[in-house]
């Protein structure tokens, strides 16, 4: 039977972590995504699941108590807004450091600083460039439904899994705080210890059978040549994941020649200005990237010199605009169009942007 | 041309075995200063980790400090945590893995300093886990720099003329504080610088881990070992210095039991 419900993006995501089968989540609370943590305790998923939920001291505390349950091979994730997730860099780093897999969700708001709490996207940069310290990456999904806060807790285990490394779902305030309609994924049961260790044994801190060599995770290696060959391994991996994992959704560019890049929020906001454009006579398309880590790069590089203009459509001062110039390699004429501080645009605002590049082509 | 390697059987001869090393120390040549007590406590942990018969249930946290790599000493599964985050490593393993035994190995500045948000926290929280609190004074993997635990008056590199307790604050007894918390069940302080407190502490180490087995909550042992290298004295100097000063100000002995 569909379970179908109206619910916010960040309830979606909590109620989907229980079906997913996550073994634990530690957070710190924090607005616009407190409601993650709530609903798991309303939920009581110890008793459903076995589930372990834990309000820890800080998010420096929670992101290391995700790194010591993902090095035992269990699926645990944390969830936080901005702030929180400058704290949690440390822990990223050596989380990615040591290949281990997890879920991080980032419902952003406003900053530098306490900066506001409602929705931005000013932190595309922290989350696929890096952020804490050292050449790593993290797998970024960027949901821009409630439906994919829901769906994107599953993927992001298996891809976390398949690659052990972190994945991020990258939302903000209005994606984690809106209600829609969702259709709940099916439950499936948590893995059980000994399912755990037949999985996950050749690497997880599950104590150390006889016969079996000692487990370590670590991101230590005091000797250069091996910390490169490490940093090379990890490239390696990356590379991969770049060339089996890139997503993006293409909406009416078929017959476009103006195109728009836009992910989340921005995106919705941008599927509407398509509609306003198109019953003026303009064919405007939109290029949804879903991973922002991997960039699709490919889907927008097939369009460049052949559309008349992009605009990357961002809640910040010009992030993702970076990308997308990359990926048109000056073929193409390429602006960026954003607001700030937790403002939203409107369509008409970016229809105007778009008509005024327009212009100028 | 051969190189004659002498073996262990050819200088040691067997017959009246009075000690083995126990199967739960890596056959590796240990990173630390000679003299220096990381060494000891890191046999009597896997000592009583092997005696208990825990081995394949025990998994060891060891964050940034010189012990930073004890697990390439230490034969059991372990994770090596970010500078100061130990106890929420411990936590996070602990809580998903409740029936095995978990203990993290942390030096005073890692637990007192820049973990003193995880450490209270854990203990609050009466985590069911095993501390090991190694105080030696100092910052000894980065160079001897001052410490939460550096006695006043006493120099290191950060406090060249001596630590003043006006601008520095003073010499903390975090193991005295987390005493007081409720989720605390077991908090003592040893050392390792005479063979009868090597018993003294392994017993301590093993009552920690039988509290752990019984669920009573966090037990915590701090242990003082000398920085001879940090305190630019030799071994022996750095042992009468330790007796002389630190376990006047740290004086030994169970705190909570
Ligand atoms: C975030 C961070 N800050 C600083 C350091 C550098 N650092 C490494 S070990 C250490 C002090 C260790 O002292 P202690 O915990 O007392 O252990 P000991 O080496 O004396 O055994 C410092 C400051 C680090 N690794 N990470
Ligand atoms: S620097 Fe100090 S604590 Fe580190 S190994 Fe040497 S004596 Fe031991």
């Amino acid at each position: 039977m569909e379970d179908v419900k109206l619910m916010k993006g960040n309830e979606a995501l909590a109620e989907a972590a229980i079906r997913a089968g996550v073994d634990a989540y530690f957070g710190y609370p924090i607005t616009p995504q407190s409601e993650v943590i709530e609903y798991l305790m309303a939920q009581r998923p110890e008793n459903r699941t076995g589930m372990v939920v834990l309000q820890a001291e800080s998010e420096v505390a929670a992101i290391n108590m995700v790194y010591g349950a993902a090095g035992a091979g269990k699926k645990v994730m944390t969830s936080s807004s901005s702030p929180g997730i400058s704290l949690k860099l440390e822990g990223i780093s050596y989380i990615a450091g040591a290949e281990l897999p997890c879920l991080i969700v980032n419902v952003m708001r406003g900053g530098p600083g306490l900066g506001t709490i409602q929705p931005s996207q000013a932190d595309y940069f922290q989350a696929v460039k890096g952020g804490g310290h050292g050449d790593y990456r993290l797998i970024v999904l960027a949901p821009s439904t409630v439906q994919e806060m829901a769906d994107f807790v599953d993927k992001s285990f298996k891809l976390a899994f398949k690659y052990r490394n972190p994945v991020m779902i990258l939302a903000d305030g209005a994606i984690g705080q809106m209600m829609e309609k969702v259709y709940l994924p099916d439950a499936k049961p948590r893995l059980t210890d000994d399912e755990l260790i037949e999985k996950y044994d050749s690497w997880a801190t599950t104590g150390r059978k006889n016969g079996r060599k000692q487990n370590i995770i670590t991101s230590l290696n005091l000797k250069s040549e091996k910390q490169e060959v490490h940093n090379l391994d990890l490239q390696a991996k990356y590379k991969r994941i770049e060339e089996n994992e890139t997503e993006s959704e293409e909406i009416h560019c078929e017959d476009a020649d103006y195109i728009m890049v836009a992910f989340g929020t921005s995106a919705r906001i941008c599927q509407k200005v398509i509609q306003i454009g198109r019953e003026k006579g303009m064919k405007l398309g939109l290029i949804r990237p879903i991973t922002l880590w991997p960039y699709p790069s490919k889907t927008i590089a097939k369009y460049a010199g052949k559309v008349k203009g992009f605009i990357s459509v961002e809640m910040n001062a010009g992030q993702m605009v970076e990308d997308v110039r990359l990926a048109v390699d000056g073929k193409t004429p390429v602006i960026h169009y954003g607001r700030m501080g937790g403002m939203i645009a409107t369509p008409g605002e970016v229809l105007t942007a778009v008509e005024n590049h327009l212009k100028t082509l | 041309m051969t190189t004659s390697v002498i073996t262990p059987e050819e200088i040691i001869k067997t017959g009246t075995v009075v000690f083995k090393k126990t199967e739960n120390i890596n056959s590796v040549p240990l990173s630390y200063c000679p003299g220096c007590g990381h060494g000891v406590v890191h046999r009597l942990i896997m000592e009583v980790v092997e005696e208990m018969g825990i081995t394949a249930d025990t998994i060891g946290v060891a964050p940034v400090g010189c012990s930073v790599l004890a697990y390439e000493f230490m034969n059991i599964d372990m994770q090596q945590a970010a500078h100061g985050r130990a106890p929420a490593v411990a936590t996070g393993i602990k809580r998903v893995f409740p029936n095995k035994y978990v203990f993290t190995y942390q030096g005073d500045g890692d637990l007192a300093a820049i973990g003193t948000a995880e450490t209270i926290h854990a203990c609050n929280r009466g985590e069911n886990i095993v501390i090991i609190f190694v105080n030696n004074g100092i910052y000894g993997m980065t160079g001897g720099q001052m410490a939460p635990t550096t006695l006043e008056g006493m120099k290191s590199s950060t406090s060249p003329y001596g630590r003043d307790v006006h601008t520095a604050g003073y010499p903390l007894k975090i193991t005295e504080m987390v005493a007081m918390l409720p989720g605390v069940c077991y908090a003592t302080r040893q050392a390792v610088h005479k063979p009868t407190l090597v018993n003294k502490t392994k017993r301590a180490i093993q009552k920690a881990f039988e509290n752990q087995r019984d669920n009573k909550g966090t037990s915590i042992v701090e242990v003082l070992i000398n920085c001879n290298s940090g305190w630019k004295m030799t071994p022996e100097q750095a042992n009468i210095w330790l007796e002389e000063n630190m376990a006047v100000y740290f004086p030994l002995g169970d705190i909570k039991k």
